[in-house]
């Protein structure tokens, strides 16, 4: 069962990664990244790890969504009907990518991989939780911190209004100038 | 006991969600006749779904330069959303799929809503559909959080991810009872997510349809008929979520599940009819400032209840 | 059963880092080390079912490249905003200012 899932999904998710970097149209190439992480969650929920699968599949489809406004707003060329080549290095990076993948593939068939230790338990989803929640605090203390100081950093890097735009010279203006007026008036 | 039916059943989670989608429609028809000050008879109650055959006959319209795969692939996205939302459904004894992860598999799915849409506005490369999936967009990033929030306080209140044990988690009380800002803003949800009512601002007037613009023949019956069954899967899971499942004296729990997820089936689409469009420029600060930390703070006082009288009150 | 897991995190890999040398929008870098990424995430649940499924380790590998995920995703995304609004362009080879 696990190999023929893995035959299907596991072709779908390289296919679908390289067509990402082929398609002109912007949008479809964020559809394949899409498509890509629905076949990796996938293979992970087939890979015993439920919660996790199911939550990258959640993550990486607001993810995408995101990322092809961004996409649509920024590039020249979204819908790839005008031919456009937009590359740099290709040759090189060809080259690189390949030789990498000719040496991780390398290391994966001559490593004596260790047996396995354990079974998996009943419940991996509780386990995640209790680990994160005891032993591994300190990873779930950084990882939390870490998204705060991006949700500060990414809005103070994207925004081109500060306070004194909104409040005025003296931060003394209420109801603050936007361009659009929030739904609760503050 | 909730047990998982055999693999068959997955054909029957459709059907079951077409025939609540047929009675929302219904119900939907109604109240606009009522509201047109229509004379109510039958055939008012049989009109929307009279557009079936009409939609299935009539021709796709061709927009130039259309990315018609993208356009597809979305509008097929929003039915088949809901019909995978609904597989984790437990409909009295039995679901068609007990996943244990239930609660993250319905979230996922309805959030497949989120590419539909977009992909639907991007793909008939026209302004108004384009304009109705971008408003999706900010709307969905507004809806979202809170209802993750809402969900994580009914698995929280049920120490499970496990749809069908939340249901049975709710013996005592029910969550609607003492999480209704959670039960409050997974309501809001579903009709976000099926973009009805309140949240129909991307499908709104204003645009002509917005994303159902340029959309006709069967896929705008796929789209019309994906809403629907969004929304009935929406109101099929707050039943186990938070009005206790198919508990009840006296019927089979198949009934009972049916006449909870019937009343809350009719009580959004009174809501559709009753409340007016938000602008999702206005929700989303209202969303981001008000409904994130209620749903917050809703999850805090859920998870101090478990923690000190170690299962529900 | 392993080995071709790990073949195949080995493949995303690579192809994220062709599109992450090659591409020339900051945003489609981007897209290739989401790929990147992904090769990781499938290769750390790879190593947690073949190899040690009863510890967590393989799992917090897991949570923890998503929310690298995230992180360099949103982060990106500012850098690109920030960068567009000054030059109107996102292009990365115009965005070596700290080079000289």
């Amino acid at each position: 069962m696990t190999t023929a899932v893995f035959w299907v999904l596991a072709p779908l998710a390289a296919a679908s990664g390289f067509m990402v970097f082929r398609f002109g149209s912007m949008a479809r190439a964020t559809i394949a990244l899409l498509v890509s992480f629905l076949a990796s969650g996938g293979l992970l929920i087939v890979l015993g790890l439920a919660y996790l699968g199911t939550v990258v599949i959640l993550m990486m489809v607001m993810e995408m969504v995101i990322m092809a406004v961004f996409m649509i707003a920024y590039m020249m060329n979204p819908a790839g009907l005008m031919p456009m080549a937009m590359f740099h290095n290709k040759r090189a990076s060809l080259a690189i990518s390949l030789t990498v993948f000719a040496l991780l593939a390398a290391g994966i068939f001559v490593t004596r991989w260790p047996r396995r230790a354990g079974t998996a338990p009943r419940d991996p989803t509780f386990r995640l939780g209790e680990a994160l929640m005891g032993p591994q605090m300190l990873t779930m203390v950084t990882l939390g911190v870490t998204l705060l100081a991006t949700m500060v950093g990414a809005v103070v890097l994207a925004t081109h209004r500060g306070r004194y735009d909104r409040f005025g010279d003296d931060l003394k203006r209420r109801p603050p100038t936007d361009p659009a007026r929030g739904g609760v008036g503050r | 006991m909730v047990t998982s039916a055999p693999l068959w059943s997955v054909l029957v989670v459709p059907a079951l969600l077409a025939g609540f989608a047929t009675v929302a429609v219904a119900a939907d028809g109604l109240l606009a006749a009522r509201a047109a000050h229509r004379r109510v008879s039958p055939a008012v109650l049989a009109a929307p779904l009279a557009e079936v055959p009409r939609l299935l006959a009539a021709q796709r319209r061709v927009t130039p330069a259309a990315d018609t795969l993208l356009w597809r692939l979305g509008l097929a996205a929003v039915p088949v959303a809901g019909v995978l939302a609904a597989v984790v459904i437990p409909f009295g004894q039995l679901t068609a799929s007990r996943m244990s992860v239930g609660v993250v598999w319905f979230n996922a799915m309805e959030v497949l809503t989120w590419a539909g849409l977009w992909m639907a506005g991007w793909g008939p490369n026209a302004v108004l559909p384009l304009i109705g999936g971008y408003r999706f967009v900010a709307q969905g990033l507004a809806y979202e959080l809170p209802l993750m929030f809402a969900l994580i306080s009914a698995a929280a209140g049920a120490q499970s991810l496990d749809v069908a044990d939340i249901a049975g988690a709710q013996g005592h009380l029910w969550f609607a009872v003492w999480m209704p800002a959670a039960f409050a803003v997974y309501l809001a949800g579903v009709h976000a997510f099926s973009f009805l009512g309140p949240f129909g601002y991307p499908a709104g007037r204003d645009l002509a349809g917005g994303v159902a613009a340029e959309v006709s023949g069967p896929d705008r019956l796929m789209l019309e008929a994906g809403r629907w069954l969004l929304l009935t899967a929406g109101a099929g899971m707050a039943v186990p979520l938070f009005l206790g499942g198919g508990a009840g004296p006296l019927m089979p729990a198949w009934a009972w599940s049916a006449v909870k997820t019937l009343a809350v089936v009719l009580a959004l689409v009174w809501g559709r009819r009753r409340l007016p469009v938000i602008r999702a420029d206005r929700y989303a600060e209202l969303a981001w400032v008000v409904l994130i930390p209620v749903a917050i703070a809703q999850a805090l006082a859920v998870a101090l209840v478990v923690l000190t009288t170690g299962g529900t009150p | 059963m392993l080995q071709l897991f790990l073949l195949l995190a080995a493949g995303l890999f690579s192809i994220g880092l062709y599109g992450a040398l090659s591409q020339q929008s900051i945003v489609m870098i981007m897209m290739g080390l989401e790929l990147m990424l992904n090769g990781v995430i499938v290769a750390a649940g790879a190593f947690w079912h073949y190899l040690a499924p009863a510890s967590s380790a393989g799992q917090v590998i897991v949570v923890a490249v998503v929310v690298a995920m995230a992180v360099e995703m949103a982060m990106g995304f500012a850098v690109v905003t920030a960068i567009f609004r000054a030059r109107d362009v996102d292009m990365a080879d115009m965005a070596s200012d700290l080079k000289r």
